[in-house]
């Protein structure tokens, strides 16, 4: 078998979670949205219930929802912070999730609370190495 | 109910180098889904797709009693199918509750084929068992001896008698035939709301008659289309809309019950007819945005009326859709509805059903 990476494309410009999410940080905002290997395993993406703007979102937790036509699954978010855009684009045209996940499948953007938790998250080296456990 | 390792059909290898998404579904390793769901639906609905159905079980009954013995334990008027015919019935316990629902085929004068869930397939053959002592009758599982391919889609019929050079039977008949040179049984008979056939053949000639099929064009579908396209078209499914704690009658399956042919759970049936169900299944459409899903609480004026039962993405009508029981109160076709999603409420309407209906 292939290692799982393999499959799926991974820009070296993210940073990476654990639960396949990714970060661009740029300054003291970031976009956030999931991996390719997120959307692939979820399947094709019909609906993407996002957070109100100024809602506030905190590392490690559930920011919103996406669904495929079977299944729901939880968005954790990379790094805390307070959204200032959702991705609207996501209503009439979920299947951008699959399509383009780190360009026109992004998710929200932030204002980075505690910018200091990038630390934690993995590289792509790391991430790519985590997928092929 | 043993823990051994997931079962595999004989079509599994065929399903891996297809790419499909492998899923546990009632002891089996099944195909979800090869390309994806929503094509796989479309394939079904506009022109022909197959599925892999050989974890549903087949139950022999046969001998001078079975007619006596099938009228005893389904739900439906076994004497009404002719050599050849097929007939939906419930199995019901005492009380009425479902405790599978299934096909019947009548192959001879006193021979019959019932095709059970996957899920239900040891324990209805224990419960037929028990049933069969007082009838001349033999009650055979047969699971093995056959893998179960349906074939369906508006292009079904053309595609089969082309490819596989067979009489295709009329819809809710069994023909034999031979497929692969090997006895098969063909029937007119489906999940998805769509014209079509599910072959019953030999496990040992289902992968080059899968191969065959894919060459002339066949799609592969998984067990996530065959939920969509079940749904949208609102046939139960057992273990959803259907279990030992609803009645048909509950569950909008009155017209496959003749109480008078003095059935297992016929009085308690007749009984829930004449006093009329206090909850019943209906059909859904999500108005807005927002997907309802299995378990999520049917809301009325802010108080809580019903469960829904499979709730999903409909691919034909792109939009979040599904079933639900209701209090019988409710159940008026437009009533406006609310169901809490994960906490969120989604304003939702009782729709009719079938919630797809093919234009023709």
């Amino acid at each position: 078998m292939a290692p799982a990476s393999s499959e799926g494309t991974y820009p070296d410009d993210l940073r990476y979670h654990e639960e396949h999410d990714w970060a661009r940080i740029e300054g003291d905002q970031a976009t956030l949205g999931i991996t390719w290997y997120a959307q692939d395993s979820l399947g094709e993406v019909v609906f993407f219930d996002p957070p109100e703007v100024g809602a506030t979102v905190q590392k490690d937790s559930s920011y919103a929802e996406v669904e495929s036509v079977k299944a729901v699954s939880d968005v954790i978010a990379p790094l805390s912070g307070e959204i200032v855009e959702v991705n609207d684009a996501l209503q009439d045209n979920p299947e951008k999730v699959n399509e383009d996940p780190y360009g026109d499948g992004w998710l929200v953007k932030v204002r980075l609370t505690s910018p200091e938790e990038a630390e934690t998250l993995l590289g792509v080296q790391e991430y790519r190495k985590m997928l092929d456990r | 109910m043993t823990t051994a390792a997931a079962r595999r059909t004989p079509l599994f290898e065929q399903h891996q180098e297809l790419g499909a998404k492998i899923v546990p579904f009632a002891g089996w390793e099944m195909p979800v889904q090869y390309e994806g769901i929503r094509e796989e639906h479309s394939a079904v609905r506009r022109h022909v797709g197959m599925f892999d159905v050989s974890h549903m079980g087949e139950v022999e009954v046969e001998g001078p009693g079975a007619l006596a013995f099938l009228q005893r334990v389904l739900s439906n008027d076994v004497a009404k199918v002719a050599i050849g015919g097929a007939q939906y019935s419930c199995l019901c316990q005492e009380d009425g509750g479902v405790l599978d629902d299934l096909f019947a085929y009548r192959l001879g004068g006193d021979r019959y084929l019932i095709v059970t869930n996957a899920a239900n397939h040891e324990s209805d053959l224990a419960w037929l068992g028990r049933q069969s002592r007082e009838f001349d009758v033999i009650v055979r599982d047969v699971a093995d001896r056959y893998a179960m391919l349906a074939v369906q889609g508006p292009h079904a019929r053309a595609v089969l008698g082309s490819a596989l050079g067979i009489e295709l039977p009329p819809r809710f008949h069994v023909a034999h035939a031979q497929v692969g040179r090997r006895p098969a049984l063909v029937c007119g008979t489906g999940y998805t709301g769509e014209d079509g056939v599910e072959l019953l053949i030999d496990p040992e000639v289902a992968a080059p008659i899968w191969a065959e099929l894919l060459d002339a064009g066949v799609v592969p579908c998984g067990l996530g289309a065959r939920d969509t396209l079940r749904l949208e078209v609102c046939f139960p499914l057992h273990g959803n809309e259907l279990s030992p704690e609803r009645n048909p009658i509950e569950a909008g399956l009155g017209w496959c019950c003749k109480e008078e042919t003095g059935f297992v759970g016929s009085e308690a049936i007749a009984r829930a007819r004449a006093e009329g169900a206090a909850e019943t299944l209906v059909a859904f459409e999500i108005a807005d945005k927002g997907i309802a899903r299995e378990g999520n609480p049917v809301l009325h004026d802010g108080a809580e009326v019903g469960v829904v039962t499979s709730g999903t993405f409909s691919p034909s009508l792109e939009l979040g859709a599904g079933m639900a029981y209701v209090s019988a109160e409710l159940a008026e076709i437009g009533t406006e509805i609310e169901i809490d999603v994960r906490g969120k409420r989604r304003p939702a309407r009782i729709a009719s059903k079938p919630l797809y209906a093919k234009r023709s």
